[in-house]
């Protein structure tokens, strides 16, 4: 069995939370296997990072390097190439920075590439079987990739559970050494953080949120008046967003705010991975959408199949009558 | 300067409900709306600015089959001026790399300053941008969301990284950048603006053509084999209301006020 690398991610000194993430994914490859983690940096922080990772990774390989101190995907593959031996199995996370990295890692590697996997069904012969999530969420399928010439994988955050394990007291080796000098053609300058909206719908217990289903930008009204006969405030996924309906500032999920509401009326929304993954703390979902099909059914608590524009006002009207009933 | 932005037909999802075929090895496509990939067309209308502001051209490529010619229609409609419909029978099959691999022998038979891509289709693993850039040896950024054209052959990039944040980078031209939904605004195309087009030949180039062996594209390429679909069974599942629209209402109203949410 080919060796298994974890690369971390890591952002100011602290393991982000797939690096545990990671090694259940490499379990379910290989149940034997000790994955190897990869941690590039640079400095106090870098330190931090491996020193963490000794309970949970047998080995750690550092590489540290001034330039490395800010993830570079460029130079990070660079790297990789230097040290990951051929026919190795790399797991990265698929998130901005495993996305930015790892297709073109598989190529100059060699290796097989399949990307965000959500399960990890074994090997049979030269083929690994691992399940990915196709059109939102509505399908899901069964791939093969070869990795008998290694594979490089990215893993969707959240889809494997860390496993509860004793502690290992891994030891760090220092490769940096092996590393030589790294050259990019991008480079990073700055990163400008998102503008605070005219409402802060983490601060809010319910959220009446649109989705795609709002068809159109005069329709985003329906979602207001119903918002403020509720005390609740609107929020919304990407595509309402990306249409400009609605201000980057409202949008739930991974590129969004996270929130933490008590009740969410997922409205329209169809239910992405991306948008649930701005959802924390449990909050009682109620989905209305006239799709049967759409994934956010799997996952609320309540389902309505219905149409929103119609539903929205009736909605609202409803409430306004109940409180001007109790006004009386 | 020149401009070749990739680009996929694939079913719109906002058109259809997604299912499986009887033999569950596909999902149904009789009867589903294609339509360009979403991410695709932010990124053409996107090239599209960028030549109004410094001048140059689009190109609009596919690899696909004949029924692929009408997201390239639609896209020349936008105001590219090229379409280039690459295809084989020897590309059927082809998994993330084999598609890339086509790519980078289209690009090498001509000159280009800058490729796009859409970020990811929705059948797809966001990959081909950055496999294609790795075989070209350019420099790549994915989920960019921001483009300014900078002098010294240079862009300055913005990528969405975690929590609405941006990453900026400089980036060095020719590069790949793959593109993120909501860069810009992507204009209307009426049925007009398809007709206009519709005399502009667009070329097929094959894999002969292209100097591509067939062996290292297609199925008989393909490392990555899809096997078949299913319909995930994830958790219970929502307790579905089936009453009448103001029954139901009734219920969500108990259901908010219940869980802790109204003022």
């Amino acid at each position: 069995m080919a060796r298994i690398f974890a690369y971390i991610i890591h952002k100011a000194g602290v393991v982000d939370d797939s690096a545990a993430e990671l090694i259940a994914a490499a379990k379910k490859i290989d149940p034997a296997a000790l994955p190897t983690a990869i941690v590039t940096g640079f400095g106090a922080d870098l330190d931090a990072v491996c020193g963490s990772l000794r309970s949970s990774y047998a080995e750690i390989w550092k590489i540290s390097n001034e330039t490395l101190d800010y993830p570079n995907a460029e130079l990070i593959r660079q790297a990789l190439i230097k040290v990951v031996p051929p026919g190795s199995i790399v797991l990265v996370a698929h998130e901005h920075f495993g996305i930015d990295l790892a297709p073109g890692l598989s190529i100059k590697a060699n290796a097989s590439f399949v990307s965000d996997v959500v399960a990890i069904e074994g090997v049979d012969g030269p083929d690994l079987k691992v399940v990915r999530h196709e059109f939102g969420g509505q399908v899901s399928t069964h791939v093969l990739c070869d990795i008998s010439s290694g594979g490089v994988i990215t893993v969707r955050p959240g889809a494997f559970k860390p496993l509860e394990s004793d502690a290992v007291n891994g030891i760090i080796i220092d490769k940096s050494a092996d590393v030589g000098v790294l050259t990019a053609r991008r480079r990073y300058l700055e990163t400008i953080v998102a503008e605070a909206g005219d409402v802060d719908i983490t601060k809010h217990n319910v959220l009446v949120s649109i989705g795609r289903g709002i068809q159109e930008k005069d329709n985003v009204a329906l979602a207001h008046e119903m918002a403020e006969a509720l005390g609740a405030a609107v929020s919304c996924s990407r595509p309402v967003v990306d249409a400009k309906w609605l201000e980057k500032s409202r949008q739930v999920g991974s590129s969004g705010k996270t929130v933490k509401p008590k009740v969410y009326l997922a409205c329209g929304i169809s239910g992405s991975f991306q948008h649930l993954a701005g959802l924390k703390g449990n909050p009682f979902i109620i989905a209305i959408n006239k799709n049967p099909k759409a994934p956010i059914f799997q996952v609320a608590n309540v389902g309505i199949i219905d149409d929103i524009l119609e539903f929205l006002p009736e909605f609202t009207n409803k409430v306004r009558e109940m409180q001007s009933v109790s006004a009386k | 300067m020149k401009i070749l932005v990739c680009v996929r037909r694939v079913p719109d999802t906002s058109e259809n409900e997604i299912s499986l075929n009887s033999a569950g090895n596909d999902i149904e496509r009789d009867d589903l709306v294609y339509s360009i990939n979403e991410p695709d067309n932010y990124a053409v209308e996107e090239a599209l600015q960028i030549v109004a502001r410094v001048g140059g051209s689009v190109t609009v490529a596919t690899v696909g089959r004949d029924e692929d010619e009408e997201i390239l229609r639609r896209e020349m409609a936008m105001g590219a001026s090229h379409g280039v419909l690459i295809s084989d029978n020897a590309f059927s099959g082809s998994d993330g790399r084999g598609i890339a691999t086509i790519l980078k022998a289209f690009v090498q038979k001509g000159h280009y300053d800058l490729i796009l891509t859409g970020v990811q289709a929705e059948d797809g693993g966001a990959q081909v941008g950055g496999m294609l850039a790795a075989m070209l040896d350019y420099p790549f950024a994915s989920l960019v969301n921001s483009i300014e054209v900078l002098d010294g052959g240079k862009l300055k990039v913005g990528r969405e990284i975690a929590g609405g944040n941006k990453e900026i980078s400089e980036i060095e031209l020719p590069c790949v950048l793959s593109i993120q939904t909501g860069i810009n605004e992507p204009r209307y195309v009426g049925m007009r603006g398809i007709r206009q087009v519709a005399p502009i030949p667009i070329p097929t180039p094959s894999a002969e053509e292209l100097g591509i062996a067939p062996a290292t594209v297609g199925e008989a390429g393909a490392k990555v084999k899809q096997v078949d679909y299913f319909v995930p069974a994830l958790g219970k599942g929502a307790e579905m209301l089936e009453g009448s629209r103001e029954e139901n209402i009734e219920k969500v109203l108990e259901l908010v006020a219940a869980k802790g949410g109204l003022k």
